[in-house]
């Protein structure tokens, strides 16, 4: 009945009509726009994991109690920690990079580098 | 009800969020797209997002205009902005404002993404469940009707490929789109079935004429149907004629009437400025729900004439939208009612909201002594859902309480 058709690509299609912006810089408002997609991935993501929790509330498996009081032994503290540490350097990792590029104000672009490069 | 939970416990916990129902109490029928847990999930925030956008943002944009974009204005200018205009253009530099309309617009994109990637991999079921619901009683098409070019030009509320556009045969795939995703827009506003409006119409009129039956009602620019169900439910005897120019709403709108058992609807594909084939005098009431703004001020006309045409003597006209603009409404409230207008792709809006309905009115026939004006707000199933009657939070333009502009002959 049907060609073949790519629903992802369709979905996401852009509404006949110029878009318009709001803020004075458009690179803002697509970070903006990513940033409420994945805004909404992690909603629809904790949302499923508390489904998960109550059906294993509902089923006997764990009790809320045992969620809510739940104490990571030493080890498991240990992965946890090390776990957030990678996490936040990963979100953050452009504060971080700007951090280092204070040491060294100087430094070359690879263009500018390129251009040095063509020596002869 | 919410499972495991008692009535009182359900609107307790309503009370410590933003009173919206989870999306699995919107109300399902046989063409109802089908929705996964995370599909399922990605409509709540985005049903909750719009709503915190209207009850928390959207507040600091006022506050923001009284304390900074005016008194900026005034001090530029010697005078408050007199059109909304100017006050859409000094808005323009608000960083609230354009954070607002930056996320606004946003949650209509994702909401379009989200309704679509749900229907178009079921879109083969969804078709079939249709034809299988649909005979020649419920639904009358004609390819000869063209699209308009108000709807051609964008694409209405950023929804790719608009009500009308068939992405395969018999396709019902723009309804379903739009039906599954009506909670998220309205922030369940217009209730379980999406057709608050429907029913408020329905109120009105039993408080206006409670004795009135009327025989054969017509409904323009129906859409899937929803704000004409509970008017054929009410009045059970009349014969009812749904008309849109667009096939797949129309489609769907059939099979979903039969699913929840109206059997008084029947769906024509025509256009509402050209209704040639309905006898003249031959409707006891013709309604508009929201209809009029996605139009233009030559089709409008053209419907004003033929609904003159059509009504019977003793019948009633009645077209709701939201309220017109005028003088004693502030300027920073017109702005913000228009931001549909340039930002939702919604690009009759402004200037309907600006004419003299009247006048039209009565430019096509009309008496002014048979013209009426009444306010009708969303009835919902208030078990669950929020009583646009009790909301305080002011989304302009997209409140579910509308104005009538009405006609008795």
């Amino acid at each position: 009945m049907s060609e073949p058709f790519d629903a992802v690509t369709l979905a996401g299609a852009k509404a006949k009509g110029k878009r318009p912006y709001f803020f004075a810089d458009a690179d803002v408002e697509r970070v903006l726009s990513i940033v409420m997609a994945v805004a909404g991935e992690l909603a629809v993501t904790r949302m499923r994991l508390d489904t998960l929790e109550q059906l294993l509330i509902d089923r006997g498996i764990v009790a809320k109690a045992d969620i809510d009081g739940f104490a990571p032994d030493a080890a498991q503290s240990d992965a946890r920690g090390r776990w957030q540490r990678e996490y936040l350097a990963r979100i953050l990792r452009i504060v971080q990079q700007e951090r280092e590029a204070i040491a060294n104000p100087d430094e070359p672009t690879s263009e500018a580098a390129g251009e040095q490069l063509d020596d002869g | 009800m919410l499972r495991g939970e008692k009535k009182e416990d359900a609107k307790m916990a309503q009370a410590d969020h933003d009173g919206l129902p989870d999306y699995r109490a919107v109300g399902r029928h046989a063409v109802f797209p089908s929705a996964d847990h995370d599909q399922t999930e990605r409509f709540n925030f985005l049903a909750r997002l719009n709503r915190h956008l209207a009850s928390v943002v959207l507040p600091g944009v006022a506050d923001a205009y009284r304390q900074r974009v005016e008194p900026a204005f005034e001090q530029a200018n010697g005078r408050k902005p007199a059109h909304r205009r100017e006050a859409c253009q000094a808005l323009a530099t608000e960083p609230l404002y354009r954070t607002w309309s930056a996320l606004r617009r946003n949650t209509m994109e994702m909401r379009q993404q989200a309704g679509l990637a749900l229907v178009l991999p079921q879109r083969d079921r969804l078709i079939a469940e249709t034809e299988r619901l649909i005979d020649d009683g419920r639904l009358r098409l004609n390819p000869e009707v063209s699209i308009p070019r108000y709807l051609s030009a964008v694409d209405h509320h950023c929804m790719p490929g608009s009500y009308y556009t068939e992405r395969t045969a018999h396709d019902v795939t723009a309804a379903a789109n739009y039906d599954a995703g009506m909670f998220v827009t309205t922030g369940g506003m217009l209730g379980r079935y999406t057709d608050g409006g429907g029913r408020g119409m329905v109120d009105y009129m039993r408080r206006q004429q409670p004795s009135w039956r009327p025989r054969r009602i017509l409904d323009l620019g129906c859409g899937l149907g929803h704000n004409v169900l509970p008017i054929a439910e009410a009045f059970a005897d009349a014969e009812v004629v749904a008309v849109d120019v667009a096939a797949p709403m129309l489609r769907y709108g059939a099979a979903r009437a039969a699913s929840l058992g109206v059997d008084n609807v029947v769906f024509v594909q025509a256009d509402a400025a050209d209704l040639a084939e309905f006898e003249a005098e031959s409707f006891d009431w013709i309604q508009s729900t929201m209809f009029l703004h996605e139009t233009s001020c030559r089709a409008l006309r053209r419907i004003m004439s033929e609904t003159r045409r059509l009504v019977a003597p003793g019948g009633f006209v009645i077209h709701i939208e939201q309220p017109q603009y005028h003088a004693d409404m502030p300027v920073f409230e017109q702005a913000m009612r228009d931001w549909d207008a340039f930002n939702n792709n919604e690009p009759f809006w402004t200037k309907l909201h600006d004419v003299d309905l009247d006048q039209y009115m009565i430019d096509a026939g009309f008496a002014r002594s048979e013209l009426f004006h009444g306010g009708v707000t969303a009835v919902v199933d208030r078990e669950l859902f929020p009583d646009a009657a009790d909301d305080t939070a002011e989304d302009y333009g997209r409140k579910a309480a509308w104005h009538i502009t009405g006609a008795h002959v």
